[in-house]
């Protein structure tokens, strides 16, 4: 079955959103801005995973056999896997999309807080995954599109996933996804 | 027997879940459901024959994701047939009495419209039309458009069941714990929509279980006029022992809905997890209670794709600042395509307060209908206030209605003969409140009593239309005093009328009022007052004047609308007296400060945007513009540029510089349009993010650096198509053109533009940029420069200057 799940505000990590925006020792003025950014969109984001667990034969997918050697690589020793599908909402889309209008500098800051957000979201997600399999090793995931795993696997995985009805995440026709703040991946269970 | 009929007598009773049933019957995980109605036709009328037998007086085809982007149209054909021929064999065989129908079903397309997805309303549009045809044609009795998260694309399907059938139509949308749809809708900005649209019946259904669908069912009884369905999931989906089992057991779901009946709700049903035995629950809980009447509410409101604003609790402000009468600016930058600027206007006037934004774009020498619905679609893309499209041109305000992601205010209908049988047949298609004007063919009355008269002749003829007067509101035409000093008492006497007698709402451009008179502003906001005091239910005006801003939380207070008058006190201290100290400015690690000069130099390598355009109002008295570009803005932007190359400023800082110098540029600009002067640009470049990419912060950086620059940027946005990038190359003859992308899937359509222009447009170079690209990458594509960052991309249109 495919488990739905949503987290509230995740803590911000401003060092990373600071590194997103090509600025590693900010100054007065930059804070000031990223914190103007944060306060516009804090409380208006929902981080929503869903997600379904496949018991493995071979070292690929299931649902989907891709013949990926660094799939296969990446799977070795595990036994199932769980395939994900992440997204932080549109929220983010449109204050990038308002800001790229009249604010370049809040636009760069709202796509590195967006970036920030959909990892944080993604490393509490499988934070909670370690712990569901606590008897097992979760791997650190994996998405389409790394090694030879084509992207394209993207169109499965939105299919078995079910991801426009769950999370309200969808799939463009050059297999972009929207909202952009998201991540769909595979972890695999040893 | 007709469905509609029986609604208004009896609960009308609708299936429960397909998907969960098909599972169970073998259906495996990722197979199409839809393919089912022909391979296993048996299977499918089975699960529809139960419905009808456990009391269903509606199922819905097995057609939910049954359109053009999941099958062809051969496949599609056979598969609306099959699943139609299913339903009806169910109906033919339950052997049941009660009276039965079978709905077209229709679900969302997985796609996401534009502009956060690449999916063209238009486009969305003819999809479902295609399913809607198909059903008619095999004979379905109604059309249920369920399941949708997103108000657009349900507007879309909406339309496209209107646009291809008279059959009833039931519109049921999907909505998350937090009450909202996916994209943001609230239930009320929905019921704006959907009833605007004249859908029959409207719901909700999936995701929640039935207690958390409750609240959202009440907020549908609270505005809605048309009968509530409610089709919620058998509670959440659990393992249990590898099995998937929902966690509300039948006889508990059919409580809730049986406490949902008597709240008001007339249609209910199942949907994820629920069954036949559900059903039969559901109609063995409700089937003594008696059913409250669906009500009228006489709610005027309009909504955008997050809320609705409700005429009659405090009074509704509408910014009038977009709309290029008697403003130089505004009108250049509808000839230049400006659309940043008219984004502008609208933020501003957001954050200084407006609930909802008047848009007019008309200007004799360009194309109103095309403009107007650019406006209206960029407006909606980054701001969530409702809109009212202003216009006299029926084309541009149907282009407009047809775009807009909620219920607009239509602004204008009057008593003349001709304006009504425009208007009206716009607003009975896509919904709205129109604004109507008390004058008609002989004019404007004089008198209170003409203008109640016009108002009740647009009432009558409206009603013709099935036009409920909510949906009319009247602006009693505020004359200049100046001319006629009975002017005020005129709109006054007529105000009070029409929102006490007649009950409806009001509506005024307020500051005509003043018109010819000294210090309009004390004139305009004391008649604000005796307005909002008559009735006034809403105003035209500027959010920018204080004077009217006062008036408006003041009245709020006053009456009782603003507890502790707190939002008074926090206004009162936004608006301090005369002489405020300027805020002290964040100190920025401007390294290089120390360097420059002049205060603009300053706040522009500080980047600060406010001191920069005081700074350059005051060198506009003592020096020429284009002379404050060449010793002032720019030596300031290279210092920081050069920083930033050197690595000792970052891009944040960068940007910040850029944006201050925008705040100069457009300081200088608005100076030389007052004058004769004209604005003078280097050279014409064209810059777009290719086909398939819709990444464009690279490229927007791109572009504000290079206009900071003299350079007349003409942006063509993201995911342009090669073709369209070579024409406006050719159009404009511009010698350079800036491609970017992020992606390595979208390399290739890079490449396959350059080559087109190579072929199409000789003379020009061509810079690429972008994630993914390398020097290699550019040479292998063809392009003349590949440039790392923005700065580089400067220095090489600058070289190309110098040749």
């Amino acid at each position: 079955m495919i488990h739905v799940q949503t987290y509230g505000e995740l803590p911000f990590n401003r060092r990373e959103i600071f590194r997103y925006a090509g600025c590693s020792s900010p100054g007065e003025a930059e804070t000031a801005v990223l914190e103007e950014c944060l306060a516009e969109l804090s409380g208006k984001l929902t981080g929503r995973v869903c997600w379904r667990e496949f018991v493995m034969t071979e070292p690929d997918l299931p649902f989907c056999p891709t013949g990926s050697a660094d799939l296969a690589k990446y799977l070795r020793d595990c036994t199932k896997l769980v395939v994900f599908g992440a997204t932080v909402g549109l929220e983010t889309d449109r204050l990038i999309a308002r800001y790229s209008r009249i604010s370049p500098v809040k636009a760069l800051f709202c796509q590195a807080i967006g970036a920030e957000r959909i990892e944080s979201l993604c490393d509490a997600f499988c934070g909670d995954l370690a712990e569901m399999y606590a008897s097992c090793r979760t791997k650190p995931r994996y998405s389409p599109g790394y090694g030879d795993l084509p992207l394209e696997v993207q169109r499965e995985f939105f299919t078995i996933l079910d991801c426009p009805r769950k999370i309200g995440l969808t799939l463009n026709t050059s297999m972009l996804m929207s909202p952009s703040k998201s991540v769909t991946a595979i972890v695999g269970i040893q | 027997m007709n469905i509609l009929e029986f609604t208004k007598e009896n609960l009308l009773v609708l299936d429960g879940g397909m998907g969960t049933l098909l599972q169970a019957a073998g259906l495996a995980p990722g197979e199409s459901p839809e393919r089912w109605n022909l391979t296993h036709p048996d299977v499918v009328t089975g699960i529809h024959r139960d419905y009808f037998r456990a009391g269903s007086h509606v199922v819905n085809t097995n057609t939910f994701g049954a359109n053009l982007l999941h099958f062809d149209a051969d496949e599609l054909d056979e598969i609306v047939k099959a699943a139609v021929q299913n339903a009806r064999a169910a109906r033919d065989t339950a052997g049941t009495d009660h009276p039965m129908w079978v709905a077209l079903d229709i679900g969302p397309t997985g796609r996401l419209l534009k502009p956060y997805g690449d999916f063209d309303f238009e486009d969305a549009v003819e999809t479902f039309a295609h399913t809607v045809r198909l059903g008619v044609q095999y004979g379905v009795d109604l059309v249920m458009i369920e399941t949708m998260n997103d108000s657009y694309e349900t507007k879309a399907a909406l339309l496209a069941v209107k646009e291809n059938c008279d059959l009833p139509v039931i519109v049921s949308n999907a909505y998350g714990e937090d009450g909202k749809l996916m994209t943001g809708a609230s239930p009320a900005a929905m019921v704006a929509m959907l009833e605007g649209m004249g859908a029959d019946f409207i719901g909700v259904n999936c995701s929640l279980g039935p207690k958390a669908m409750l609240p959202i069912v009440e907020e549908y009884l609270r505005y809605a006029s048309v009968p509530v369905l409610a089709k919620p999931n058998a509670g959440l989906p659990k393992m249990v022992d590898g099995r998937t089992v929902f966690d509300v057991a039948s006889g508990d779901f059919g409580d809730v809905i049986a406490e949902m009946v008597q709240k008001g709700l007339r249609i209910a049903g199942g949907c994820c997890g629920t069954t036949p035995e559900y059903i039969a629950a559901l109609v063995q809980k409700t089937k003594d209670l008696p059913l409250l009447p669906v009500e009228p509410k006489n709610t005027t409101m309009v909504s955008s794709y997050t809320h609705a604003v409700v005429f009659g609790d405090a009074p509704v402000l509408i910014g009038e600042r977009i709309n290029p009468t008697g403003k130089k600016r505004f009108k250049q930058a509808l000839r230049d395509g400006d659309i940043g600027y008219i984004l502008n206007e609208g933020i501003r006037q957001e954050e200084k307060g407006a609930h909802i934004l008047d848009v007019n774009v008309g200007l004799p020498e360009i194309d109103e209908p095309a403009m107007l619905e650019t406006v209206t679609c960029e407006l909606q893309a980054i701001l969530d206030l409702p809109l009212q499209i202003d216009t006299s041109d029926p084309i541009a305000m149907e282009r407009a209605l047809r775009r807009v992601n909620g219920k607009a205010l239509i602004n204008s209908v009057n008593g003349k003969e001709e304006s009504m049988d425009t208007i009206f047949p716009l607003l009975q298609k896509y919904g709205g409140v129109a604004v109507a004007l008390t004058l008609d063919e002989n004019g404007i009355p004089e008198t209170a009593e003409g203008r109640v008269a016009i108002a009740e002749k647009i009432l009558a003829r409206a009603a013709e239309y099935g036009i409920d007067k909510k949906n009319i509101i009247f602006d009693t035409l505020a004359m200049a005093i100046s001319a006629d000093n009975g002017a005020a008492m005129a709109t006054l006497g007529s105000l009070r009328e029409i929102r006490h007698r007649l009950g409806c709402h009001t509506s005024l451009g307020v500051s005509n009022i003043s018109f010819g008179l000294p210090d309009r502003d004390g004139v305009n906001s004391t008649f604000f007052a005796l307005a909002l005091e008559n009735g006034l239910s809403a105003a035209i005006m500027n959010p920018d004047s204080v004077a009217m801003m006062k008036t408006w939380y003041a009245y709020r207070a006053l009456h009782g609308m603003d507890d502790h008058c707190s939002d008074y006190v926090n206004f009162a201290s936004t608006v301090a007296p005369a002489a405020v100290p300027v805020p002290a400015a964040p100190t920025a690690p401007a390294p290089t400060a120390e360097e420059t000069k002049s205060a603009l130099q300053k706040a522009i390598v500080k980047g600060l945007g406010t001191q920069a355009a005081e700074a350059t109002k005051e060198l506009l008295g003592s020096m020429e513009p284009l002379s404050i570009v060449q010793t002032e803005i720019i030596p300031a932007l290279d210092l920081v540029g050069k920083g930033f190359e050197e690595k000792t400023v970052y891009l944040p800082q960068l940007l910040m510089s850029a944006e201050a110098a925008r705040f100069a540029f457009e300081e200088i600009k608005t100076f030389m349009l007052a004058g004769k002067g004209e604005t003078t640009a280097k050279y014409a470049v064209v810059i777009a993010t290719v086909h398939g990419d819709i990444h464009d912060i690279g490229k927007n950086i791109v572009k504000l650096l290079l206009e900071n620059y003299g350079f007349a940027v003409t942006d063509l946005g993201k995911d342009v198509p090669a073709e369209a990038i070579a024409d406006t190359v050719v159009k404009l003859h511009a010698p350079l053109v800036g491609l970017s992308a992020l992606m390595t899937t979208t390399v290739p359509a890079m490449e396959e533009t350059i080559r087109l222009l190579r072929q199409k447009a000789p003379w020009c170079k061509v810079v690429v940029g972008g994630a993914v690209l390398t020097q290699e990458y550019a040479d292998r594509i063809g392009a003349d420069k590949y440039a790392k960052d923005a700065m580089e991309t400067v220095r090489y249109a600058e070289s190309l200057l110098e040749k």
